[in-house]
């Protein structure tokens, strides 16, 4: 890709809201320029979304569960495991999918409210899949760090306001 | 202060002015929300390898004093590196000394090298320290400053003109701080030239040589017949994010290294084994990290320059070191006035330029090493505080 181009992605990826103007000084380029490659980086599907990371655990009533669940099955005929795939992303639950490499095939990460729910959600909507042979589930208790973001506060900064 | 009291010291540390920069900090210091461009270290934290490397040599023992000139493993990939970055090659247990920053190697090295009342020149504006610890050794300082026509480097003119029968050496820093000026490989041999005629000793402050953002910088000592007069000091502050650790080293000439540590073992032993510890990670395995802070310095740079043209301050665009130099002489010739004011009335911090310095009057120093939202902050302030005096 071009080199400008990636820089700009790279930009957004870690600030979503860095303004256009912004973006044209950092990058040195016209904002027009700017605006053009995050058009065809969209049209691309390369620039998907621009989400917030929160830290649910701090809202009240809100708090939720999430669980990641291993899940095994058998791929089919022609198109290996892309249709089973389909068929679980679509439940609006599942916030990720992944197909993986070693002891079981797709990781399937689902939010729920309690974990009550979830565990309805894996014996009656996934389990009752006909590709899947077995499901194992893992609640998370914790979340220290996500999509590269610390949740604890940090130290913030530690220098002194002079220094030659 | 009455004169019994002030004859106790010394008249070496007695000639010594005041640090320039003390007074802003205790101003600062008592205010609140300042949001402050007027720090001269990166804003990232040393990457956690390197932490973690320094860690686990505590772990495992590692407490002891190291060789005086440094841990041999660290000495052999500082050769390593200078060799593969900037293609000159060093002995590293010769010609290689690791030292507690590059700030005791410039005092090694003018300590190794003057004797009283020969000449140092000065080429400013430039790091703080220089001229006092010239005025220490009981050297004299000559001052050159560069201009702003020049992109503040340095001319082969203006050397020659500084040079007299007394000269000893010249010292010398590029990428600049405060100017963030650089000087090109043919630039820097018009210097080298005159150095030769005059068969004089260069230390050269390369301290930044990483952080340039249009050329790769090039080693004065790479200059043909440079090395064998060249005492290059440099550190892990500024390339690594390692202020704190206060670690540095120089390359030069055997006998100048060996004088060099002569002092250093006697007044310092050995750099702290931690530091040394952690900078092995970082030569070893810090590249990665250190490209991703030289391409955010880059895009820092280019947004607070581009801003300052916006609201109408005339600056240069920097091409190394994490500083841009903007002129104040529109709104204010003295440099001290003008950030003083900026200061208290929009809580903006900056240092005067004369801080620096000849050369550097009628500017102001602003490190755009911090994030990007103070930047777009303290840009607004100067603003505010521009148009209120045009
Ligand atoms: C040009 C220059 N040389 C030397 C130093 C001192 O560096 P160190 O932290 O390695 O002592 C600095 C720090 O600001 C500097 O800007």
């Amino acid at each position: 890709m071009d080199a400008k181009k990636l820089e700009v992605l790279r930009i957004l990826e870690e600030n979503a809201r860095t303004d256009i103007e912004t973006i044209a000084k950092m990058t040195d380029q016209s904002e027009e320029e700017v605006k053009a490659q995050i058009v065809s980086l969209e049209n691309e599907k390369i620039l998907l979304n621009y989400t917030a990371v929160i830290d649910w655990s701090k809202v009240s009533d809100q708090e939720g569960v999430t669980a990641m669940i291993d899940v095994k099955v058998t791929p089919q005929r022609g198109v290996g495991f892309d249709e089973v795939a389909e068929r679980i992303y679509r439940f609006p639950e599942v916030r990720a999918l992944y197909l993986m490499s070693g002891a079981y095939d797709l990781s399937v990460v689902i939010e729920g409210k309690t974990m009550a729910e979830i565990a309805r959600f894996v014996s009656e909507k996934l389990s009752t899949l006909d590709p899947v042979i077995s499901t194992t589930t893992h609640f998370q208790l914790k979340t220290y760090k996500h999509d590269g973001v610390v949740f604890e506060k940090g130290e913030g900064d530690q220098r002194i306001v002079f220094s030659p | 202060m009455t004169v019994k009291q002030t004859s106790r010291l010394s008249q070496a540390v007695q000639r010594i002015k005041p640090s320039g920069i003390r007074r802003f900090f205790d101003l600062a210091s008592t205010m609140e929300d300042v949001i402050s461009l007027g720090v001269g270290e990166p804003d990232f934290v040393t990457p956690w390898n390197v932490r973690e490397a320094s860690i686990a040599s505590m772990e495992r023992g590692y407490t002891a004093y190291t060789a005086n000139a440094g841990l041999p493993e660290l000495r052999e990939e500082i050769a390593r590196y200078m060799e593969g970055r900037f293609h000159v090659s060093y002995d590293p247990m010769e010609e290689i000394l690791v030292t507690v920053g590059a700030s005791e190697a410039l005092d090694l090295a003018i300590r190794s090298i003057v004797d009283p009342g020969e000449e140092v020149i000065v080429v400013e504006p430039t790091f703080v320290s220089y001229a006092p610890i010239v005025s220490l050794a009981g050297g004299v300082c000559k001052t050159i400053g560069t201009k702003k026509e020049n992109a503040f480097k340095l001319t082969p003119e203006e050397l020659e003109n500084a040079i007299t029968s007394r000269t000893k050496a010249v010292m010398l820093c590029f990428p600049n701080n405060p100017t963030g000026a650089v000087m090109t490989k043919e630039e820097l041999r018009q210097i080298a030239d005159v150095i030769e005629r005059h068969d004089l000793l260069v230390i050269s402050d390369e301290i930044y040589a990483e952080l340039t953002y249009e050329e790769e910088h090039y080693a004065f000592s790479r200059l043909e017949g440079m090395k064998e007069r060249t005492i290059v000091i440099s550190g892990f502050s500024k390339a690594f994010a390692m202020t704190g650790w206060r670690l540095g080293y120089v390359c030069g000439p055997e006998d100048i290294v060996s004088a060099m540590l002569k002092i250093h073992q006697y007044a310092m032993m050995c750099a702290p084994s931690q530091a040394q510890h952690g900078a092995l990670e970082a030569l070893k395995n810090g590249r990665e990290d250190l490209e991703r802070m030289v391409a955010s310095y880059r895009q820092r740079r280019n947004y607070i320059v581009k801003s300052f043209t916006d609201i109408g301050l005339s600056c240069h665009m920097p091409g190394g070191a994490f500083y841009a130099f903007p002129s104040v002489e529109e709104f204010n010739s003295d440099a001290h006035e003008f950030a003083e004011q900026l200061l208290l009335e929009e809580k903006v911090a900056v240092v005067p330029g004369d801080v620096f310095g000849a050369g550097g009057e009628g500017h102001i120093r602003c490190s755009y090493a911090t994030s990007l939202e103070s930047l777009k902050l303290a840009i607004e302030r100067i603003e505010q505080f521009t148009s209120s005096r045009k």
